[in-house]
């Protein structure tokens, strides 16, 4: 029993590990109900189409078809952002794209249910698709009628300092275009939800969601029930990475349908129907201007990014702003000017895969970077060391960095790559390159703006000595459920296995806002270690009592209260509570955590404040074949600032996790369409790294620790993706001399690229032209200011 | 319908089934085995993988009475007596999971590898483990976790 033992920084095995690997726990689809039936949904056949008509009459009349809804039954709008509540759960006026829930029946069986969607009628006026960022700059037609901006759904435009002030301080002033391709989640858990309405009029669902808790919002907006009979349980999510964060058609039919037939209703999509779903990566398109003395310092920044947004808003509004939001937090840009425009297409929505909007723009100026270097004589390295965003400084758009690793991350991958004798030196065909990257330990601000707390942790102590903790958080397999449980026994002294958690359920648990924008591991681990604390200055004060000496000579350790000074007066836990329990009553604590104020007075700066910034640094080594195009990774070194990496094995298999879904982007994945319809929703044609395409890496967590974070932890499980994209460009540069200013990297743009070398040309991204809004002026300092 | 007639993990089972009826729904609706996952229905992913007399197979694309007589083993009964199998422990241990959704499926595939060659090298297991999608790990700590297991590691 030593007073400094500690479970943090061990790599414990994760909580769930034995229900797991035993194949016991139960995601979403595993759940039966008495009396349960079966939903399917009829979708969309037409990216663009009016609805004329449609008549259930004929699968009303299958037998075993219980009910049938169309978008009568579910007619209301929502929206996981509070300001672009553009969607439906049955498309009501139009289909605005392949796949859109049209229509839901529920049958005894799913073959029945099936059938039954066979049966429905639908009659459709077919509108022109609209089906790139070109297309809804130039159509007349419009993909959402009531909108202000024709198809763009949002227009941002931000100018702080003095960006022409700036470009005439260069020495060298660059541009270059970018186009980075959308891309989807492809979790291998396909949606699933079961909804269960009792007589009384509540409802009860259980989704696999990253979002319970907008989930439930949305459910009692749509389904016209107050929040108070609506229940949202998320059980364990078969992966997220961002695709499971918004309300879901198929959510708000199983409750209906439930609703009607007072009977449970489970929907499980097929893996097409994820497809559609989507929510993934936007293609985007970049141009960027930048300015740069002869050292390398920035003097200025242009960033113009055009988001295809695909058919609905989404959380669109955000990820328009993250294309712009996290440039200053790596490099000091002393001015800087963002445009974004987020358009509307007959595709699919999308909306936070890991990184959220920012591995695109990351990619785009860590590929322009690597060109300037070149052109200025300087090593990308050495050039970006001279430039980095210092910690606890404030950026040029109100940013405050607090921690930053950045420096180590990237001596640590230079030094471990061999980079000094490997740049310009590999034989050719191979070659290395640099990138790095920053990201947010959650969200300053909520979707929906309110000053409560963001995450809350609530403590049932038990006689036996056991904890029961309650939290609104979801494990998505990044391993919240063993944050938790870390962080309260470490607090109490406990063994995590004392702890029985309670997750993700509206009912029981207080709010957590959810399992994106890495927030979960800051936010709950601080709101953990306040409810501990509390509950445990009780302990102490009864046992202070009992042993005979003072509270601030205690240690809690090894389900033991002692003294430190005297380790043999100890009580057992069990004890301690037993003699708390009968001293104040039943015990008990509750625990909130929400971030500072942070966001600078302008209006858009809502995007990019967090309590606390992660940073990266990668190299890729790859080796390419000019004669088929093909490049291959041979090794990734990433290092990665998390923070007090408080259990090492889940935040190596963070940062691991974010390289291989990197190199999936970088590399295959393509979430594409061919004339209106999605060109490969299917497993079979949707190309996704296997163990045989991922490269040897090695992998350095760097830990500053930050006071902000629960024991100094920031986040793991996003930030790591952001470096590798461009590494990889940047070393298919440095092995063939030529650029592919493109995500993914295919063999047919290395060989084009390398024919158009020949000629002295290369390849070009074209971006369209746009008129921008005014734009919004700010500067470090100033009150709120508004064009 | 036909009757079916197989061992599951060891036990007798007899069941009437639609001759249509998939291994996985079979095992998943009829007996409640919902260890088994179904990921892609197209025999891509490999989360569906259950052992069919020791032979890998995907049982989204496998019809029930094709195991007609044969023994099925699944996740649900790799643990002998409660033991767990040196896999289950690796996995644990090495990280070798993160979500969780695809393991019943990896564990079984690395089950019919080390049944077959007891040490594989890193590249056998890369080689034999491609069929099995994880979105997760990137392969890492389920590769390393299927060494220690292969090594003894981890085996308690």
């Amino acid at each position: 029993m030593n007073h400094n033992d500690t479970l943090i920084g061990k790599p414990l095995p994760k909580v769930d590990g034995l229900a797991k690997c035993f194949g016991t726990t139960k995601f979403a689809d595993d759940l039966f109900l008495p009396r349960m039936v079966y939903g399917k949904i009829l979708r969309a056949i037409h990216p663009h189409a009016r609805i004329l008509r449609v008549d259930t009459g004929k699968a009303l009349a299958r037998p075993g078809v219980l009910a049938a809804i169309t978008r009568s039954d579910l007619s209301i709008k929502y929206g996981i952002m509070p300001t672009s509540q553009d969607e439906t759960a049955l498309a009501v006026d139009k289909v605005r794209h392949v796949g859109e829930a049209v229509a839901a029946v529920a049958a005894l069986d799913e073959e029945t249910a099936e059938a039954a969607l066979e049966d429905i009628e639908v009659d459709y006026e077919v509108l022109p698709p609209i089906m790139s960022i070109e297309e809804a700059l130039t159509a007349q037609v419009r993909i959402h009628e009531e909108s202000k901006w024709g198809n763009a759904q949002k227009e941002v435009a931000l100018e702080f300092g003095d960006p022409t002030a700036g470009f005439a301080q260069a020495d060298y002033v660059r541009e270059d275009s970018f186009f980075y391709e959308g891309s989807t989640h492809l979790p291998m858990e396909q949606h699933a939800v079961v909804a269960d309405f009792s007589p009384d009029g509540k409802l009860t669902i259980w989704s696999s969601t990253q979002t319970p808790h907008y989930v439930h919002r949305a459910l009692a907006k749509v389904l016209e029930i107050p929040m108070s009979h609506v229940r949202v349980i998320a059980p364990p999510v078969g992966g997220g990475f961002g695709g499971k964060s918004d309300p879901f058609p198929h959510e708000f039919c199983a409750a209906k349908l439930a609703m009607l037939t007072g009977r449970p209703v489970k929907i499980t999509l097929t893996r097409e129907e994820v497809f559609y779903c989507h929510r993934g990566r936007h293609p985007v398109k970049m141009w960027v201007k930048t300015g740069f003395r002869k050292d390398g310092a920035i003097t200025a920044m242009h960033f113009r990014s055009f988001l295809d947004g695909g058919a609905y808003s989404s959380y669109g509004l955000a990820s328009t702003y993250y294309t712009g939001a996290l440039q200053t937090t790596t490099y000091q840009i002393p001015h800087y000017k963002f445009e974004g425009v987020r358009l509307f297409t007959n595709k699919p929505p999308c909306g936070p895969k890991r990184g959220h909007g920012t591995p695109q723009p990351r990619y785009a100026l860590e590929v322009q970077l690597d060109k300037a270097a070149e052109a200025l004589g300087l090593d990308p390295i050495e050039m970006r060391l001279g430039m980095l965003t210092p910690a606890n400084s404030e950026t040029i758009n109100g940013l405050k960095v607090t921690t930053s690793g950045l420096r180590e991350c990237i001596e640590k991958v230079r030094d471990r790559s061999g980079w000094s004798e490997k740049f310009h030196q590999l034989p050719p065909g191979r070659g290395i390159g640099f990138a790095l990257s920053c990201y947010i330990t959650g969200a300053g601000l909520p979707i929906y703006w309110n000053d409560m707390p963001h995450s809350s942790v609530q403590l049932k102590l038990d006689r036996s000595g056991g904890v029961a903790v309650f939290c609104g958080a979801i494990d998505i397999g990044q391993g919240s459920d063993s944050v938790l449980a870390t962080v309260v026994a470490e607090e109490l002294g406990i063994d995590p296995a004392d702890i029985r958690l309670v997750t993700a359920d509206t009912d029981l648990t207080p709010v957590d806002l959810g399992s994106y924008s890495s927030r979960v591991t800051l936010m709950m681990g601080n709101a953990a270690i306040e409810a501990a604390q509390k509950v445990r200055s009780l302990l102490f004060t009864v046992a202070a009592e009992r042993l005979g000496c003072p509270e601030q000579d205690l240690s809690a350790r090894g389900r033991k209260i002692f003294s430190r000074t005297d380790p043999e007066r100890a009580l057992s836990f069990a004890e301690a509570v037993q003699l708390a329990e009968t001293h104040f009553g039943m015990l008990g604590a509750v625990g909130s955590y929400k971030p500072p104020k942070l966001a600078a007075p302008y209006k858009g700066s809502g995007v990019g404040p967090s309590p606390a910034y992660s940073f990266s640094a990668c190299i890729a080594e790859v080796e390419c074949d000019p004669t088929t195009g093909l490049v291959n990774p041979v090794k990734i070194w990433i290092a990665h600032d998390c923070g007090r990496a408080i259990n090492p094995l889940l935040a190596l298999g963070q940062v691991e996790g974010s390289v291989y879904m990197a190199l999936g982007e970088v590399f295959m994945e393509e979430q594409v369409f061919r004339r209106g319809l999605h060109k490969i929703p299917s497993l079979l044609e949707y190309k996704s790294p296997t163990t045989l395409e991922v490269p040897e890496i090695e992998t350095i967590l760097v830990e500053s620790l930050d006071s902000r974070g629960p024991y100094g932890a920031k986040e793991a499980g996003q930030g790591p993706l952001l470096p590798v994209p461009p590494a990889i460009a940047n070393a298919v540069y440095d092995a063939l001399g030529v650029r592919i200013d493109e995500i993914p990297i295919t063999p047919d743009k290395v060989l084009k690229a390398l024919v158009l070398k020949e000629r002295g040309d290369s390849l070009r991204v074209s971006v369209p032209q746009f008129a921008f809004p005014a734009p919004i002026r700010w500067q470090p300092g100033e009150k709120e200011k508004r064009p | 319908m036909r009757t079916l007639q197989l061992r599951v993990n060891g036990e007798p089972v007899a069941r009437e089934i639609p001759d249509n009826r998939l291994l996985v729904d079979f095992l998943r609706y009829d007996l409640g085995l919902t260890g088994t996952k179904e990921g892609c229905s197209v025999g891509v992913c490999g989360a569906c993988t259950v052992l069919l007399d020791g032979q890998p197979v995907s049982s989204c694309i496998a019809l029930a009475v094709m195991a007609d007589g044969c023994e099925v083993t699944t996740i649900e009964g790799l643990a002998e007596d409660d033991r767990l199998h040196p896999l289950q422990r690796a996995f644990i241990e090495y990280g070798g999971f993160q979500c969780g959704i695809c393991t019943p499926g990896q564990i079984m595939a690395a089950k019919a590898l080390l049944d077959v060659n007891p040490h594989p090298s890193k590249e056998e297991i890369q080689g034999w483990m491609m069929g099995n999608l994880c979105r997760c790990t990137g392969y890492y700590k389920i590769i390393e976790s299927i060494q220690a297991a292969a090594e003894g590691k981890g085996v308690s």
